[in-house]
């Protein structure tokens, strides 16, 4: 183990700054990205149920 | 025998990859989600401290990983754009896209990461440098390519454009990988090569193998899910689309 504390975990040998940074804005990039393609398929779909609709209500 | 074999064509239509990638998404994203605990367990608690960078070096288990997707996923766009050429495939075009945002993402960390990296080791974010010119270089061609694709209406017409970016572009990953040899370079050399045992910790190669492949399952799992979404917008008047579950009420 590398760590004596958790004060010195997040301190990282006074790299903290540098190291979660990094590691931080990694994660919540990765995490927008998947939210933006849920919400895009998601539209997607909400558009495509509201067209098919349409047009079943259009052949009626 | 002959009945066994797949025809791997079958999914080159739209109809048939959507419920595959459907299906094969959550699998890819599970396994870089397991990946991605044990490499940051690596990366933080196992991984001794670098002698001469002391904690500073761990931004590399996300920095070169990032570095490596980036360069990776622009080959595997130039794959698809070259496939779309010749066969004059739909599924290829689409795929291309769907793996753009995220090559664009992990060109931008690699940058980012390396930034943060080189305040402290170098005292500067910035240098006007080989490897990271290229690599600048390399985000710009992704945003081309989205933003060339997205201005044209006509997907296929999109496709093609966006195939000889693709095409054209790939020539700057070799430029990147070995910028570090064929110029002075600020930027340390390649710390994984093909030809020379690593210079590094088994510990800490390990680290970086593990994350590299956690982004590698995580691009998947992502352009799976993407293409998906582009899929359903380009093949909207099909009737296919209009006979799937989801799209019952």
């Amino acid at each position: 183990m590398n760590w004596g504390s958790a004060s010195e975990f997040f301190a990282m040998g006074g790299y903290g700054f540098y190291v979660w940074g990094s590691f931080g804005v990694t994660a919540a990039a990765l995490l927008i990205e998947t939210l933006l393609a849920r919400k895009r398929l998601a539209e997607t779909r909400r558009l495509l149920r509201r067209e098919l609709a349409a047009d079943r209500d259009n052949q009626d | 025998m002959s009945q066994r074999l797949i025809n791997w064509f079958k999914f080159a239509s739209p109809a048939s990859f959507y419920p595959l990638a459907g299906t094969l998404w959550p699998w890819f994203a599970g396994l870089a989600s397991v990946l991605c605990i044990v490499g940051l367990w690596i990366s933080f608690f196992v991984a001794p401290t670098d002698f001469q960078q002391g904690e500073g070096y761990r931004i590399i288990f996300i920095h070169v990983p990032a570095s490596w997707m980036s360069m990776f996923i622009y080959c595997v766009m130039a794959f698809w754009a070259a496939i779309g050429i010749t066969f004059n495939t739909r599924l290829s075009g689409m795929m291309s896209s769907a793996l753009a945002p995220t090559g664009a993402l992990f060109a931008f960390l690699s940058l980012w990461t390396g930034a943060l990296w080189g305040k402290p080791m170098w005292g500067a974010w910035w240098v006007w440098d080989a490897r990271l010119t290229s690599e600048l270089i390399l985000f710009f061609l992704y945003i081309g390519y989205i933003a060339l694709t997205s201005a044209i209406d006509d997907p296929r017409r999109a496709d093609k454009a966006g195939a000889i970016v693709a095409l054209v572009g790939v020539i700057n990953v070799p430029i990147i990988y070995f910028s570090v040899k064929w110029w002075n370079t600020l930027h340390q050399g390649a710390s994984v090569s093909m030809t020379k045992a690593p210079t590094m910790a088994t510990t800490m190669l390990w680290g970086m193998l593990i994350m590299a492949l956690a982004f590698w399952m995580y691009s998947i799992a992502i352009a799976l899910y993407r293409v998906r979404a582009i899929i359903l917008e380009r093949e909207r008047h099909a009737t296919w689309v209009a006979e799937l579950p989801e799209m019952q009420r």
